[in-house]
């Protein structure tokens, strides 16, 4: 890091002592949320209080082999991340250090004590000035003063840092630039000249500024039927995926990375497995984006923090991501951040308050549990930028309760802030129904406003659709108490037909396998296809038993199979294939009904 | 600092001591502790500052009389010697002899706390180990460089598992074996010496490495046990070439010996008296397994946790299964029936499946025919339930179908002989055979063509 902080103070101290990743400092001046080196080996931490000459520091490295009386140096910044060009497709750590990078240097381990910059210095990209800027323009935070291509698809619009205005003096031409080359001069008004680069630095901790609130409305398509036509999420929501261990949290979140409309994304592995991370590494150059046909990754960035990295960079690994999230968004992009597992996020703040000694209030937490997650969660929206139109950041969370109980400190704390909540079931996971997502705990607080967008863009009669479907659910549930009381003999072809209807829904419509070539995507349009399918069978099957046909007749219907497997068979541009089936269906029916009809007029 | 001897040690708890005015001393640095009677313990600096040190004594504080203990700091972290030599002998949790053999002379000595690989520098895990075992190969599928625990409890047969899996385990069409390395945390004697005679008879002992620390050993030395036993498995794997399978026994006993000093040390708990830290701490040991880029070994691990009560939501199962990347859960009521391996398919899971299986390494059906058999097993049961609340004569003849695919299954599919080493095909085969009792119309997670070239029922 270049700049160093020239105030008088002495940023000289030394370590009293070392309880694990917390090290009290003796260095009187040093502020909170300072960054500070600690050690002969230069590791990094954060103060997080203060007392008198002391300080108390939270290392996001192994503190193995410090001793008491080695220096400590106060850095004079707070954590801060570095926004410009060279982001997308790369993978960084909780405190953004390339990780690729590391690699190179310290081979197959981590080790401790390296400081890289998260961009390179490098490299030269091609900058174009905004044509409507000029020597002597008013300029302001999030101007764009000019773009750079930063992959195939995306393009990186570099703004003026938040906190900065005035009028601009000179702007460079095009041409190729590294990182730290000045692309401008900006004077604010009290005289000063500042340098622009292609690059600044924001404190994670803060959250950066934009223009407004935006009200507009658009559905995250995230091509998950289960999600889109049950639950659906807009863009700048903010939601949560809580689950027990292998119900499926971590799929859910790298489908919406693989396939939702939203421009970039930000995948923050915070506490969790390494070889979660490698997977989306190895197959996002490979997989193509549904809506560019570019690959993933150009739109991708992974922070990744796994379970065996330091508990302290885990806490931070959120607010990198989300900086990181909002500084796209300040581009006028729709940004889509998963973090996976809010949990880990939330215990490494219990960890470190436990090491404080603060008083716990529930499960070891600390009573600010619920305010840090409120403020992390508000950080998602749908904002007017300064400079780029509208912008979001979408926020989900996966939350990994302990047992699976849902009544935790955590999983009911993000429920109270939360729009949308997909709660995974056990009992769907361990019977191999995916996405696990349970139709009765689960809510999106956005199911009118999606409406609108369904009705306009896909089917008027999605929103009737929907409501029919889950109530069909809700009966099916009920039934299935009646026959583990009376057996099935108890029930009527009304009822049985009711069963039938509600295992199409669950079996040919919310159930999608990620791993299904043709299924894994699903767009809107077959969504609805495949949803108005399964209930136009189950209501004109209705209107034939009610006629009198017996139930057994329809559910040996070899064409009952089709439906179930017609979304691994048509994929999204052959929606027209799956009205045809059910064309087919309908047929059939109408010749059971005819021959039904001639056999009573026999009778 | 030069090393020296202090008398200071002010205060004695649960496994911990506390020394005063010790400057300098390294957090994390060994220790060596002489009772004053001619006995020396190992430890090592858990909190440090100038005024005061605190240590943790592997061999317990038992019988410690703080005005007679000498502490002695040996500044080096605590290690392990390697060398090729390690194959074949027996150690304690510190890396010492076990065997009334040598000690490992070395002048390659690493910390066992290693540190944590750079996710950049993985690969992605995905060839398939066949361990024989139906339900593992068909279902729950194995692969090189994933952790995959057995969740058990008290009684049932996970060693007798692990050691066939250990026994049979071996790449598809190719005999090369794994180097295993053996860590047994708290286990009695006679679990010690069944897996010892295990591993002579079967005539792998020169391939093991085993690490013992038994019921009436210090439990202090639990917490360095999986992670001397896992840099050895790094040595094996990334110094020597080697493809490691670890087997852990048993991470319950681990996870209470860290309670019991979590305690000491006055940490806050979060469940059931286990410190916050559980996750991370286990996360340490069990994500040091995997593959990494370039490297020619592996290791894959197996631990062995027992479930408390047989509670699979309880703290140490919990955590263990947010860790790994899968796990094989072990039922009662199959033990009960005599069924073996009682691998209850429901609640098992493997992540690391999907990569590994499929036209190019097992065979193109497996990835349908595991997810149609997961889905009738699931039908299945609940029609078992159905059955025993209401009658099996009430059931109609759909239903009692499924009734008998749930008892084809478990005896036939899930049970097989602790010395029967079934081949991904035999599985497989089996597999369509069960599956073919149903109509084919029912049978819609496998596709068309699948049923085409396999199905074998009437219609
Ligand atoms: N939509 C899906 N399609 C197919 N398989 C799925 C799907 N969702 C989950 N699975 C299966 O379930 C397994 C576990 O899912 P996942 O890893 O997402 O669980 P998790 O909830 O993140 O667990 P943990 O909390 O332990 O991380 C996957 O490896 C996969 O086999
Ligand atoms: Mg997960």
């Amino acid at each position: 890091m270049s700049e160093r902080n020239n105030s008088e103070r002495n940023n000289l101290g030394f370590i009293r002592e070392i309880n694990g990743p917390i090290v009290t400092i003796d260095l009187p001046g040093i502020r909170s949320g300072e960054q500070v080196k600690i050690g002969e080996l230069g590791l990094v931490g954060e103060v997080i209080s203060l007392n008198g000459r002391e300080a108390t520091v939270q290392t996001y490295e192994s503190t193995d082999g410090v001793r008491p009386g080695e220096p400590a140096e106060g850095l004079g910044w707070p954590l801060s991340v570095e926004l410009g060009p060279g982001l997308l497709g790369g993978i960084f750590d909780g405190i953004q250090r390339p990780l690729e990078k590391i690699a190179l240097q310290s081979g197959d381990y981590i080790r401790r004590g390296l400081s890289l910059p998260g961009l390179d210095r490098e490299r030269e990209w091609e900058f174009e000035p905004n044509p409507e800027l000029g020597p002597g323009k008013q300029i302001g935070p999030g101007t764009v003063l000019g773009t750079v291509q930063e992959t195939e698809t995306v393009l990186h619009k570099i703004l003026v840092p938040p906190g900065l205005e005035g009028e601009l003096t000179e702007l460079a031409p095009n041409g190729d630039y590294a990182i730290e080359a000045t692309i401008g001069h900006l004077r604010d008004k009290a005289g000063h000249s500042h340098r622009l680069k292609l690059f600044h630095r924001w404190p994670v901790r803060k959250p950066r500024p934009y223009l407004k609130r935006d009200d507009g409305i658009s559905p995250l398509i995230t091509g998950q039927r289960v999600i889109d036509s049950f639950f659906p999420q807009l863009k700048g929501g903010k939601g949560a995926v809580p689950g027990p261990f292998g119900a499926g949290k971590t799929v859910v979140q790298q489908q919406i990375a693989r396939w939702s409309n939203a421009e970039i994304v930000i995948y923050v592995g915070c506490g969790e497995r390494g070889n979660e991370l490698v997977d989306v590494l190895e197959t996002f150059p490979q997989l193509e984006d549904p809506y560019t046909g570019r690959k993933l990754m150009e739109k991708t960035l992974l922070v990744a923090n796994t379970s065996n990295m330091p508990v302290v960079a885990r806490e931070a690994s959120i607010y990198v991501g989300l900086t990181m999230a909002e500084y796209y968004r300040d581009m006028g992009y729709d940004v889509v951040m998963l973090a996976d597992s809010t949990s880990r996020w939330a215990e490494a703040l219990r960890e470190v308050s436990g090491r404080l000694g603060q008083m716990p209030v529930e499960e070891g937490y600390p009573a600010y549990l619920s305010s840090r997650l409120a403020a992390v969660y508000e950080r998602a929206g749908r904002v007017e930028t300064y400079d780029a139109g509208p912008g979001s950041v979408t926020l989900i969370g996966a939350v990994s309760p302990p047992g699976g109980d849902f009544s935790e400190p955590v999983t009911s704390h993000t429920k109270d802030i939360i729009e949308t909540f997909w709660a995974l079931s056990k009992e769907l996971a361990d019977a191999r129904h995916y996405p696990s997502i349970d139709w009765v705990t689960s809510f999106s607080a956005h199911v009118h406003a999606a409406a609108e967008w369904w009705h306009k863009e896909v089917d008027r009669r999605w929103e009737a659709r929907r409501t029919q479907a889950l109530a069909l659910l809700a009966r099916d549930a009920e039934l299935s108490r009646i026959v583990n009381l009376v057996g099935p003999e108890a029930l009527s072809d009304a009822q049985r037909w009711q069963l039938e209807g509600a295992s199409l829904i669950k079996e040919g419509v919310l159930q999608q396998s990620a791993l299904d070539e043709v299924d894994t995507f699903c767009s809107p349009q077959k969504q609805f296809a495949l949803l108005d399918l399964a209930l136009s069978i189950y209501d004109k099957g209705m209107t034939l038993i009610e006629l009198g046909v017996p139930v057994s007749h329809l559910q040996d219907l070899p064409q009952l199979a089709k439906v179930r497997r017609c979304k691994s068979i048509y994929n999204s541009d052959q929606v027209s294939s799956i009205t045809d089936l059910g064309r087919e269906i309908e047929d059939a029916f109408e010749a059971i009904r005819v021959q039904y009809a001639k056999q009573h007029s026999d009778d | 600092m030069s090393i020296k001897e202090y008398r200071t040690a002010s205060e004695v708890r649960g496994g911990l001591i506390l020394v005063r005015d010790t400057p300098g001393v390294a957090f994390g640095d060994r220790v060596r502790i002489s009772d004053g009677r001619g006995g020396t313990r190992d430890g090592q600096v858990i909190r440090a500052s100038n005024e005061e040190v605190m240590i943790l004594v592997f061999e317990g504080t038992d019988d410690l009389d703080l005005e007679a203990v000498w502490v002695r700091f040996l500044d080096e972290p605590v290690e392990i010697a390697l060398s090729p030599e390690i194959l074949g002998r027996e150690f304690n949790g510190l890396g010492e002899p076990r065997d009334g053999r040598p000690p490992i002379l070395s002048n390659i000595r690493r910390a066992v706390g290693g540190s944590a690989i750079n996710p950049a520098a993985r690969s992605y895990p995905r060839e398939f180990i066949q361990t024989g075992i139906s339900t593992i190969d068909g279902l729950n599928s194995l692969v090189r460089g994933q952790k995959l625990p057995i969740f058990s409890g008290s009684g049932l047969p996970h060693n007798r598992l692990a050691a066939q899996i250990v026994r049979q385990a071996k790449l598809k069409d190719e005999d090369s074996s794994f180097s295993i390395v053996f860590a047994a945390m708290g286990v009695s004697y006679a679990d010690a010496k069944f897996f010892r005679d295990e591993f002579a008879s079967s005539g792998v002992l020169r391939n093991v490495v085993m690490f013992v620390n038994l019921a009436d050993d210090p439990p202090v030395e639990r917490l360095t046990l999986p992670r001397t036993a896992l840099t050895v498995a790094e040595y094996l794997a990334y110094d020597l070439d080697r493809h490691v399978l670890v087997v852990m026994t048993d991470m319950t006993y681990y996870a209470e010996a860290l309670r019991e000093v979590a305690t000491a040390k006055g940490d806050v708990p979060a469940r059931k008296g286990y410190p916050g830290y559980l996750y991370s701490d286990l996360a340490e040991i069990y994500e040091r397994c995997g593959r990494i880029h370039e490297r020619h070994g592996s290791i894959t691990m197996m631990p062995v946790v027992s479930m408390p009560s047989d509670d699979i939501t309880h703290p140490i199962p919990d955590l263990t299964g947010y860790i790994t990347e899968g796990q094989i859960v072990l039922s009662r009521e199959l033990h009960n029936q005599g069924i073996y391996p009682p691998v209850h398919i429901s609640p098992s899971l493997s992540r690391l499946m999907k990569d590994g299986i499929g036209k190019d390494d097992t065979r193109e059906d497996h990835p349908k025919v595991a997810a149609q058999l997961y889905a009738l097993y699931a039908r299945a049961l609940e029609t078992r339930n159905l059955a025993s609340i209401i009658g099996a004569d009430e059931l109609s003849e759909r239903d009692r179908r499924y009734l008998k695919f749930a008892d084809d299954f478990d005896q036939r599919f899930v049970g097989q002989g602790e010395s029967e080493d079934r081949s991904i095909e035999a599985t497989l085969n089996l597999a369509w055979e069960l599956m073919s009792a149903f109509p084919r119309d029912s049978l819609t997670r496998l596709s068309e063509t699948e049923l085409a070239k396999y199905y074998q029922g009437n219609d």
